[in-house]
């Protein structure tokens, strides 16, 4: 395919274009899905096509089609070129572009296992043994058991001479229930919610993952919060691990970093930042002096993982936040100029072959502390574990969270001493980050994979991670429902 | 873009070449033609074209489903074979009913071929309006103006072989100035209809003024939402419970409660996929026809929308409303309309001691289903109402709220209705609603 994407810059070219470039993308997906006890789908997808973005009087024009003809693909480049033409009448500036390296490369990210060798009976196995485990231990009303397969193959080409090819394979699993009870319904899943765990890596993290083996407690979890205690109103002292304290990175974090969403560029949509330019240079005390985070698109099997972004840079690791102080965007070739840097720090990704590139998360990390989980509990006294993400919403300049959780462990005494249901907690971003006291060590850190991370018009999902362990946080406003309270609140 | 006899043809041809007992092909096609605008500038500007084919196969009572975009000969075959072959591996599925026969479907009249051929220039002109507004009155425009034709085909090996095309024009106006900002949206088929510079206008209104907002504390108050807010709420009551799938796993609020009040006896919530005004689509993912189905009735449970599978578990026939396969979420209601009221939005406010006008909320998501409690922020155009008159701008609230509960005190309903976040709804004054937090803006 390297010669139809060399087609669409140079059609793009000869129809006036400054620059262009074109990515083939084939994306190849499978997926089964088990629900109380039967098959609910076994389906695969496959989707290809070219999209070419080009810069024309001094505007960005984008054109993308399925139609692989050599025809079809010249005038997908001419239509892109008309359209930065249309753009191009609204402009105060011609569009700059920070230098790049022109690479020329081929990158394929192994697995040991290919999941998509793994028999369909072997899969299907696996989820219906973790159903009939679920069935044994509780027997909650909904079952579910997922597992997903995806490869991506990538064709770059550029006006300036890069040629990069990359390929990828991403797995995710799952499994969770719900127990359905008089006026109430809990779920419980593991690894966590939203579909499991999914990184770049192959069938080797499904086995590692041992499903079958975490079945019978999701069961008897979600079973037991029914007749749990509510969760409190008011402040308490909280602990989150997993994909709770991941989604807390990625909505209050990873969001107010985007330099395109921070110059404006998304405001329409889901938003800008509070975290504006001038807090760049300026010292702003983003978090506690626990707090350390960052973007990190070279770690080995993140779902934010990758050798070079949409734009051909290379993928990078950036200080976001050092000792709670601010000092780093997610920037791309445009937006980094804007803020006077030379380069981009390469975290362009489109979603499929028919998306623009937009500035998207790669890894965004907390960075491990140096306590365990068992030394954190011991050390609170009073307070809450909070696991498993099941709600999330956040203001339009990520400021005020509301988040809530699938269960509470509450923690007396320095120990856990039974669930609570229900759990949800409110914030302020930097007030909540500066709360926190402690964050575990690099023994309970995971990269978490997101696989539906929106933004765009049209709606783009990114498929990004965060590396978390566990952390700390003290007098965080807890219980925030309807009237203040559960209704019949104990 | 492929006229909607390829798209049966091309299903006609998946339906051939499967070795499966039973086959449905699935076709969608479209366009996005979308030009976005941030600080007074076109910033983003594409194009694409695609078509899909999705494939269900069945060997008795073993599914399997494959979807590709590859419409050649060969990937078609590719297509039903992978379909076939995960069929054949497929555990029996005692859920599943068989293929439909054929059924007569309403007409209706839904394509506009205007919209379809909108070019990138007009589209363009359309949005240096809106800028030309943002800097008369020095604001800044952000926004979206969107337009494209969407065809979809089913066809099966029982005889069905249905198609229908559409196209909308979708237009959303932020405008922001240094302390606030406004926004107005349009959504409808025929681009003619769509005025740019009036929705810039509405949205500069909001934002000048709502300048200089006030800070509030959080608790209950009455509200006047407008219908983007509106639409917002009666779209997550669809997400919660108004589907089948949920219902029969006992997971939605409308779940034991047919015949029983759930909501204030002014409020009347149905889907109708045949509403000329609404973007018609006269059948479903299984090649259904699509039937009108009354949820709530002068406040009173009366149903929920089926697909053949759950409506065979909950006794029923289905409605027409099934997703595409291989259909995990369920059926769901894709065109939810509360009718409306007498009110006029003046009339609303005029008739508001204290309370709050909101142009919409953000990012709302679900804290307790069966509750139906929701929470989200305001944002965009949020005012203080003080003796029947908008005062100032305040700075943006959270809200936790029950929506069965909003819709017990709803003392006002308006007298027209606009497509909003994908429902059909007039605006509301809502007699008490609860906001648990602020932020700093």
């Amino acid at each position: 395919m390297e010669d139809l994407t060399k087609l669409a810059v140079e059609a793009a070219r000869e129809a006036g274009a400054a620059y262009a470039d074109a990515r083939y993308v084939r994306t190849r997906e499978e997926q089964t899905s088990t629900r109380s006890g039967k098959v609910e789908s076994l389906a695969a997808t496959e989707s290809r096509g070219i999209g070419v973005r080009v810069l024309a009087d001094g505007a960005w024009g984008f054109a993308a089609t399925s139609d692989l003809s050599r025809s079809a693909i010249v005038e997908a480049a001419r239509l892109a070129v008309r359209i930065g033409r249309a753009s191009a009448t609204t402009k105060k500036a011609d569009v700059a572009l920070a230098d790049c390296d022109p690479a020329v490369d081929s990158v394929t990210a192994e697995v040991k296992e290919d999941p998509f060798e793994v028999p369909l009976e072997e899969r299907i196995s696996l989820l219906l043994d973790c159903d009939r485990l679920m069935v044994q231990a509780a027997n909650p009303a909904v079952r579910e058991g997922h597992l997903r397969f995806v490869r991506e193959e990538q064709h770059f080409a550029s006006s300036e001479g890069a040629s990069i090819y990359q390929e990828f394979t991403e797995t995710g699993a799952g499994i969770e229930c719900t127990a359905v009870g008089e006026g109430e319904t809990q779920t419980r899943s593991y690894p966590g919610s939203h579909g499991g765990q999914m990184a770049t890596r192959g069938w080797e993290m499904v086995e590692e993952l041992d499903l079958p083996a975490h079945a019978e407690e999701v069961a008897r979890e979600a079973t037991e919060l029914l007749e749990a205690p509510h969760f409190p109103s008011g402040e308490a002292d909280l602990i989150m691990d997993g994909n709770q304290l991941a989604l807390q990175v990625h909505e209050s974090c990873g969001h107010p970093i985007e330099l395109d969403r921070v110059l404006g560029t998304e405001a329409s949509y889901a938003g800008t930042s509070f975290l504006t330019p001038d807090k760049l240079t300026s010292g702003f005390r983003y978090g506690s002096e626990h707090v350390n985070m960052t973007a990190d698109a070279t770690l080995s099997g993140g779902l934010g993982s990758f050798a070079y972004d949409d734009e051909g840079v290379p993928g990078q690791r950036t200080d976001i936040v050092k000792e709670g102080i601010f000092c780093g965007y997610l920037t791309s070739r445009e937006t980094a100029l804007k803020i006077g840097q030379r380069a981009s720090n390469g975290t362009m990704r489109a979603d499929g072959w028919d998306a623009l590139p937009l500035i998207r998360m790669t890894n965004i990390n907390l960075e491990p502390g140096s306590w365990t989980l068992d030394e954190m509990i011991r050390d609170m006294g009073e307070g809450y574990l909070l696991r498993s993400n099941s709600s999330w919403s956040i203001d339009d300049k990520r400021l005020n969270f509301q988040f809530g959780a699938e269960i509470a462990y509450r923690i007396e005494g320095g120990a856990i001493t039974g669930v609570v249901r229900n759990p949800t907690y409110t914030g302020i971003t930097p007030q909540f980050w500066g709360s926190c006291d402690a964050v575990a060590n690099r023994e309970h850190w995971l990269v978490w994979g997101v696989p539906n991370c929106g933004k765009g018009e049209p709606g783009q999902a990114a498929h990004v991670g965060h590396g978390v362990s566990a952390a700390r946080f003290r007098k965080v406003r807890v219980g925030v429902l309807e009237n203040g309270a559960e209704p019949d609140h104990e | 873009m492929p006229a909607q006899d390829e798209l049966i043809e091309v299903g006609r041809r998946a339906v051939e070449l499967s070795p499966a007992e039973a086959t449905e092909a699935v076709i969608t096609s479209g366009a996005n033609n979308l030009t976005r605008f941030a600080n007074n500038t076109i910033h983003q500007n594409v194009a694409h074209a695609d078509a899909d084919l999705r494939v269900r196969a069945a060997f008795g009572n073993r599914v399997g489903v494959a979807t590709t975009n590859d419409l050649s000969e060969e990937g078609v075959r590719r297509c039903v074979e992978s379909a076939a072959e995960i069929a054949r591996h497929q555990e029996p599925d005692e859920d599943f009913a068989g293929l439909p026969g054929p059924e007569a479907c309403a007409e209706v009249v839904a394509e506009c071929g205007r919209t379809a051929r909108f070019s990138p220039e007009e589209r363009a002109q359309a949005v240096a309006e809106i800028i030309r507004v943002a800097e008369r009155d020095g604001l800044n425009a952000f926004g979206a103006f969107a337009t494209g034709p969407q065809t979809f085909a089913v066809v099966n090996s029982n005889g069905v072989a249905v198609a229908q095309g559409f196209a909308t024009a979708d237009v959303n106006v932020t405008m922001s100035g240094a302390t606030s900002s406004g926004r107005a949206t349009c959504t409808d088929a025929d681009v003619a209809r769509v005025d740019a510079g009036q929705i810039g206008e509405r949205a500069a209104r909001k934002a000048v003024e709502s300048a200089d907002p006030i800070a509030i504390e959080p608790g209950d108050y009455t509200v006047v939402l407008e219908e983007d807010a509106v639409g917002d709420l009666v779209g997550f009551l669809g997400y919660m419970g108004f589907g089948g799938k949920a219902f029969v796993e006992g997971r939605s609020f409308m779940y034991g409660k047919l015949g029983e009040r759930v909501c204030g006896e002014n409020i009347t919530i149905y889907d109708d996929g045949l509403d000329p005004g609404f973007f018609p689509i006269p059948f479903d993912f299984e090649g259904q026809p699509r039937r009108k189905v009354m949820l709530i009735e002068d406040g009173i449970a009366r149903g929920v929308v089926h697909d053949r599978v759950t409506a065979a578990k909950a006794g029923t026939a289905s409605t027409g409303h099934a997703t595409p396969p291989p259909g995990a979420w369920g059926p769901h209601p894709m065109h939810l309309k509360l009718t409306p009221g007498e009110a006029s939005m003046e009339e609303m406010i005029a008739s508001t001691e204290r309370g709050l006008l909101i142009t919409r909320f953000h990012y709302t998501n679900i804290v307790h289903p069966l509750r139906t409690e929701i929470t989200g922020m305001t944002r965009d155009g949020t005012f203080l109402i003080k003796n029947g008159r908008l005062t100032k701008g305040v700075k943006n609230l959270r809200f936790t709220q029950s929506v069965l509960t909003a819709l017990s005190n709803v003392e006002m309903i308006g007298r027209s209705v606009r497509v909003a976040e994908g429902c059909l709804v007039p605006a509301l004054k809502v007699g008490s609603f609860h906001f648990s937090g602020t932020t700093e803006f």
